[in-house]
């Protein structure tokens, strides 16, 4: 007893303690992409290495994917040179790859809870920082490097160094109009964007008991831009629930027996944390930000600080995004004109998050200057929304309905801001030159508020789009 | 790397200020669009200095009295963001070989460690007065060492740290851990056969 999700996770997953005081940790999923991942076969190579588990590794392709023509060969000859880079190292070392002709390809962080690859009790890891997404189920999952990804090809293991926990309690009710995307970008603003170094945060309290799961990766998704390197909910009915009869999930008697041990894993009761942080969720605003950080956010009935209210380093960085943004402190975020807005990423490219958005732009227009898209994450949510008739709303409101894909959240694809550009944008980083202009800017908010963005063709309140009754319920 | 053991390292310093200088920042995502490492150094902060050319500013990277230099001394949580280990990779390949501050990212840190390029804290205060000793004297030696703790210049030498796992990788030479992982492979074959998941429920 006494111990933490992650405590346990790790010890079923610690093969032995290294000689650098390290702890080798055996990695229960591997998941892999193009990016991240060519350099690290080449290492294997050179090693003359085989991969030690090709059944734990599963591939796709997300990041350099057009959106709007998928036809191959690609019409940008390095995205076609990275596409037969993973097809040739997935077909020389056995590993399943779901390229973008698979029904099941789509951002490796959507398709891995989608087909039921990710399980509460996992190790799981990617090259990639948002994989903390998959410790919504009670797994732990965290971003690797190069390197790192050759090493767990190579052995199924990382050299790891111990991580603290620090509990996150959210309790009460999240008001109407505000969503996951609000909660973390709140936890990220008041905690900072370095304050979970060393830490692994785990989530709960009875806004996260009520949550859904594609809400909770959502919130998971956005751990590592508060620095904590994994980020979990306990598995509980919902999770379960969730995954029952996805592919990769046992069945019949034997999910009855995996349901068991993944709710033995859950924190214990009286578990011992590192640090605990307290919070209501009621107080919770929808959240936008304005700076170069995602934790330069302020609610959307407030204003931006100025370098004056603010102490020490920070009067700095205030100043910097200030000028990049060309804000100034005192100005309210409400109101600011917007050119793009972006729906998708694997922080908000979930079914839930485009019947959210359609729901609110069903029988209203883009405005005149804004251009507008929405990207499912994967091509299963793509398939699920045209069933429902999501697209027809969409293209119908002046959105563009794309192919799946990472797309504008990191613009190594066709789908860039041009120059100053604004973008509303669902995705989960507003770093300089972020959405491929070097100069564009990005105000990170909920799919919802993106929805609201761009039909006002500027930032709003989406609690203004809601009918009265919702707001007041 | 042509030692596999780095511990004491000496060179010219490169001043770098700002907290929170993200790997976006470090390598423009567009650069990512490769299937090897080689010439990324080409573009260490390539939009950082664009911009401050463009306004008659000179950013470190850029400016010659650093070329040459062997160590990048930060301010807090330098290579936030993003996994990519194109960034230490475009910061290595332009010629540095340690990276001192007052934080970093722990996937930045990580991919630093299994490229052999050591990232050593020191307190804000030492961090200012490195960063202003050099910017005074971008001549001056900068030298450090892994397993002592510590960075000096000018005859005056600061408590620096590393974590214990790192610094024993570095000077044991198994900074690059794939071989130490497969030391004991029966046993992670063991691990693997314990666990629900992988053996079957």
């Amino acid at each position: 007893m006494r111990k933490t999700l992650l405590q346990k996770v790790w010890d079923n997953h610690a093969v032995r303690k290294l000689s650098t005081g390290q702890t080798q940790l055996f990695i229960g999923l591997h998941l892999i992409h193009e990016v991240t991942s060519p350099q690290a076969f080449d290492m294997l190579r050179s090693r003359g290495s085989k991969v030690a588990f090709p059944n734990r590794t599963f591939a796709t392709v997300d990041h350099i994917v057009p959106t709007l023509n998928q036809r191959r060969p690609f019409l940008d000859v390095l995205a076609e040179e990275m596409m037969s880079a993973l097809e040739k190292n997935c077909r020389e070392f056995g590993i399943p790859l779901y390229d973008i002709s698979s029904a099941n390809q789509g951002i490796v962080h959507v398709i891995g809870p989608e087909l039921g690859l990710t399980q509460p009790g996992m190790t799981i890891a990617c090259g990639d920082s948002h994989t903390s997404t998959h410790g919504a189920f009670g797994a732990i999952a965290f971003g690797i490097g190069t390197s790192q990804v050759r090493d767990v090809l190579a052995s199924q293991c990382l050299a790891m160094e111990p991580l603290k926990v620090r509990r996150i309690t959210v309790n009460g009710t999240l008001r109407r109009g505000v969503y996951a995307k609000d909660v973390i970008l709140d936890i990220i603003r008041r905690l900072g964007v370095k304050g979970g170094t060393g830490y692994a945060y785990e989530y709960g309290g009875d806004a996260f008991d009520r949550m859904t799961m594609e809400e909770r990766m959502t919130v998971c998704n956005m751990s590592i831009e508060g620095a904590a390197r994994a980020g979990y909910v306990n598995p509980d009915d919902t999770t379960f629930s969730y995954m029952e009869g996805r592919p990769f999930v046992p069945q019949g008697a034997a999910f009855a027996k995996a349901r068991e041990w993944w709710k033995s894993l859950a924190s214990d009761a009286d578990a011992a944390y590192d640090d605990v942080v307290l919070m209501d969720a009621a107080a919770i605003e929808p959240t936008v930000t304005w700076g170069i950080n995602p934790g330069q956010s302020v609610g959307i009935t407030e204003k931006l600080p100025a370098p004056s209210d603010v102490r020490g380093d920070e009067k700095a960085s205030v100043a910097e995004a200030l000028e990049f943004m060309s804000f100034r402190g005192g100005m309210p975020i409400a109101g600011t004109k917007i050119d793009v807005a972006f729906i998708g990423s694997c922080t908000n490219g979930r079914i839930s998050d485009l019947r959210e958005a359609a729901r609110l732009v069903k029988g209203h227009h883009v405005a005149k200057h804004v251009k507008a898209l929405v990207v499912p994450g994967s091509q299963s949510v793509r398939k699920i929304a045209e069933q429902e008739g999501l697209d027809k709303i969409f293209t119908a409101a002046g959105f563009e309905w794309r192919g799946a894909g990472c797309s504008m959240c990191l613009a190594m694809n066709p789908d860039q801001l041009q120059g100053r550009e604004i973008c509303a944008s669902s995705s989960n980083r507003n770093f300089k030159g972020r959405q491929g202009s070097p100069t564009g800017r990005t105000l990170l908010m909920s799919p919802a508020m993106v929805a609201a963005a761009a039909v006002a063709g500027e930032v709003v309140d989406v609690r203004k789009m809601l009918e009265p009754a919702e707001v007041h319920a | 790397m042509d030692s596999r053991f780095v511990d004491t390292l000496s060179g010219r310093g490169l001043p770098l200020r700002g907290h929170d200088i993200d790997t976006d920042r470090i390598i423009p995502a567009r650069f990512l669009k490769c299937v090897s490492f080689e010439g990324l150094e080409r573009h260490a902060f390539e939009d950082d200095r664009k911009q401050l050319a463009e306004r008659g500013q000179t950013h470190p990277f850029s400016d010659p009295k650093y070329s040459g230099a062997g160590v990048l001394i930060v301010n807090g949580n330098f290579g936030c963001g993003s996994s990519r280990e194109h960034a230490p990779q475009a910061i290595q390949r332009w010629g540095i070989r340690a990276v001192v501050g007052e934080s970093f990212s722990e996937i930045f840190f990580g991919n630093s460690v299994a490229l052999g390029m050591p990232c050593l804290t020191v307190s804000a205060h030492d961090a200012e007065a490195l960063l202003s000793a050099v910017e005074a004297n971008p001549q001056a030696a900068v030298a450090l060492s892994v397993a002592g703790q510590y960075v000096e210049v000018n005859g005056t030498r600061y408590q620096a740290a590393i974590p214990a796992g790192a610094r024993e990788a570095f000077t044991a030479g198994t900074w690059d851990a794939t071989g130490l992982l497969l030391d004991d492979f029966d046993e992670v074959r063991n691990v693997a056969k314990n666990l629900p998941y992988v053996s079957g429920f």
